[in-house]
């Protein structure tokens, strides 16, 4: 299997990886996949309670390279972003990013999963979720 | 497009890329090379050519082939058969025997973590009205010769058991497999294109009636295989599965591959001469090997009984790194994974997972192959390069994280996907 330069770099120099203090409030863990499957990652997001911007992203993957170089990427995007912009993150769009060939494409699914569980994570906690579910049945 | 990037140190004189996945083919040794030369350009003959010096010259050289092989399995020129390769050998002896005997019975028996040229072979007979029992292995991957004894029946014609698995290099009791067949009556074929040139085979004291060998597994060119096919106690009779001019005893049509016979038979007759030194040299490398990723990495698994098996083999699990993503950061060194995403079916290997371990372990699975051209200082490199970018990925592994601050990974709910 050829690999595309990018996933290359986020390979040799994968970006953000490590952990944040899962029991903060602040911080969303998202851990998608199965060791059975040969992939496993965990995103995690510490959000700003205020303006609910990701401040930080830090990621850990058991996988192929292209499973890596996703959610190195995907840390790297959601960096910044609110959280709701960064739900808007589409798994093409990496595979767009990283050149990924068909065989791939599940990495990416994973990386967009991974993001999902993370900010779903952090709702939980926060009850986000609910208060966002109330506005749009309001606005109706 | 650029490469993965290693802090380990290239020592001068060490040409990359090394090739340490001699399991699944191997060099054609210079010598072989030399011997074969003549027979493209200047001695072409067709063997079946009997008017003319140049088909005498060609059956002359077939005939030497034969006995070079025939001596290195301790049998006589007579009882070996050419094919294109130990694919087409299997098939022949499995779909012959099967065809020929057809009438005392239809049970064949075989093992899981047999090749797919056996278990394909086998797999299209249960469609023609066999049975097929296929044996599971234990957790070293050999099978149980009481399971073998208990499986036999009165229908029970053929038993197909490889002498050396490609997978994890298990040595079956190929011998013992033999004697039980014996006194059932029971033929037995072996898949020993592992095994040949690199452990002692003789198919007289093992008990063999049908053998498979390849030319280049064992430094000869590809395309040229033969079989060994028993001619007394028992005279084995095998049904020709391709039909024409009524070569090599009529078992096998087509006129002979007479270049690649030649290589077969010098790679034969320098595996014979040299399998002593050549086995305590590549014993001596895969255990360097094995101590040196041994001592410096946690969580690893050698796959396979290492008490029975092939000198230059050594599978190891890298427990909580996925094997793709560890090839892609040796990619100057040429070996092969048992990971899921490095075959075609995207399925972890069925052969690991016949050992019972799980799918996280066989996607944690290199194969190191090594053999007649490897060097210590390319063990050496690989040792280190292995252990360097296993370091690297655990640093990345959430599974490796949570197992150190002592998180049992079965406990969790995972999603499977």
């Amino acid at each position: 299997m050829a690999y595309s330069d990018r996933v290359i770099d986020h390979y040799n120099n994968p970006r953000n990886v490590g952990q944040l203090d899962k029991t903060s409030t602040e911080v969303g863990t998202g851990l998608v996949g199965a060791p059975e499957c040969g992939d496993v990652m965990r995103l995690q997001i510490r959000v700003n309670p205020e303006t609910q911007v990701i401040e930080e992203a830090r990621f850990k993957t058991f996988g192929c390279g292209s499973a890596i170089a996703s959610s190195s990427l995907a840390t790297e995007w959601i960096k910044g972003r609110t959280v709701d912009d960064a739900l808007g993150i589409k798994n093409t769009d990496i595979v767009k990013e990283l050149s990924l060939p068909p065989v791939k494409i599940h990495c990416s699914v994973l990386a967009e999963d991974a993001i999902r569980a993370a900010i779903g994570d952090w709702k939980k906690k926060n009850g986000v979720g609910e208060m966002a579910e109330t506005a749009t049945a309001t606005a109706r | 497009m650029s490469t993965v990037a290693s802090s380990v140190e290239v020592p001068a004189g060490l040409h990359l890329p090394i090739y340490m996945d001699n399991h699944a083919t191997t060099a054609v040794d210079p010598r072989v090379l030399e011997a074969m030369m003549p027979y493209f350009t200047v001695k072409f003959g067709n063997a079946a050519s009997r008017n003319h010096s140049f088909g005498w010259e060609a059956e002359q050289a077939v005939e030497a082939a034969r006995e070079q092989i025939a001596r290195l399995i301790g049998t006589t020129a007579k009882e070996i058969i050419f094919t294109s390769g130990a694919t087409e050998s299997n098939n022949l002896a499995i779909k012959g025997i099967a065809e020929m005997y057809r009438e005392r019975g239809n049970h064949i028996i075989t093992q899981v973590t047999e090749h797919k040229a056996v278990l394909d072979t086998c797999k299209r007979l249960e469609k023609h009205g066999y049975r097929v029992t296929y044996l599971p292995v234990k957790a070293d991957g050999l099978i149980d010769l009481e399971d073998l004894k208990r499986a036999m029946d009165d229908k029970t014609i053929l038993v197909t058991i490889m002498a050396a698995n490609n997978e994890i290099g298990v040595l079956q009791p190929i011998a013992e497999i033999g004697k039980l067949c014996h006194e059932k009556n029971v033929l037995f074929h072996t898949d020993a294109v592992q095994a040949v040139g690199k452990v002692p085979i003789d198919v007289i004291a093992d008990n063999i009636d049908v053998l498979s060998l390849s030319g280049h597994k064992i430094y000869g060119p590809k395309g040229v295989g033969a079989l060994y096919v028993r001619r007394r106690n028992p005279r084995v009779q095998i049904a020709a599965q391709i039909d024409g001019g009524g070569h090599e005893r009529g078992m096998r049509s087509g006129t002979l591959n007479v270049p690649g016979i030649v290589g077969l038979g010098k790679a034969c007759e320098i595996a014979q001469q040299e399998m002593k030194a050549e086995a305590a040299h590549l014993t001596a490398l895969r255990d360097r090997l094995k101590n040196k990723l041994e001592s410096e990495l946690d969580y690893v698994h050698v796959n396979g009984s290492m008490e029975h098996h092939l000198p230059g083999n050594l599978n190891m699990s890298f427990v909580y790194v996925e094997g793709e993503s560890l090839l892609m950061g040796i990619n100057d060194i040429a070996v092969s994974s048992g990971s899921a995403c490095t075959s075609a079916t995207l399925e972890p290997s069925y052969v690991l997972k016949a050992l019972g371990l799980g799918d996280d372990v066989a996607h944690s699975s290199i194969r190191f192959g090594l053999g007649r051209f490897n060097t210590q200082v390319e063990v050496d490199y690989v040792a280190a390069k292995v252990i360097d970018v296993v370091k690297h990925l655990r640093q990345l592994s959430p599974l490796y994280e949570m197992v150190q601050d002592g998180i049992d990974l079965t406990k969790i709910q995972w999603a499977a996907h």
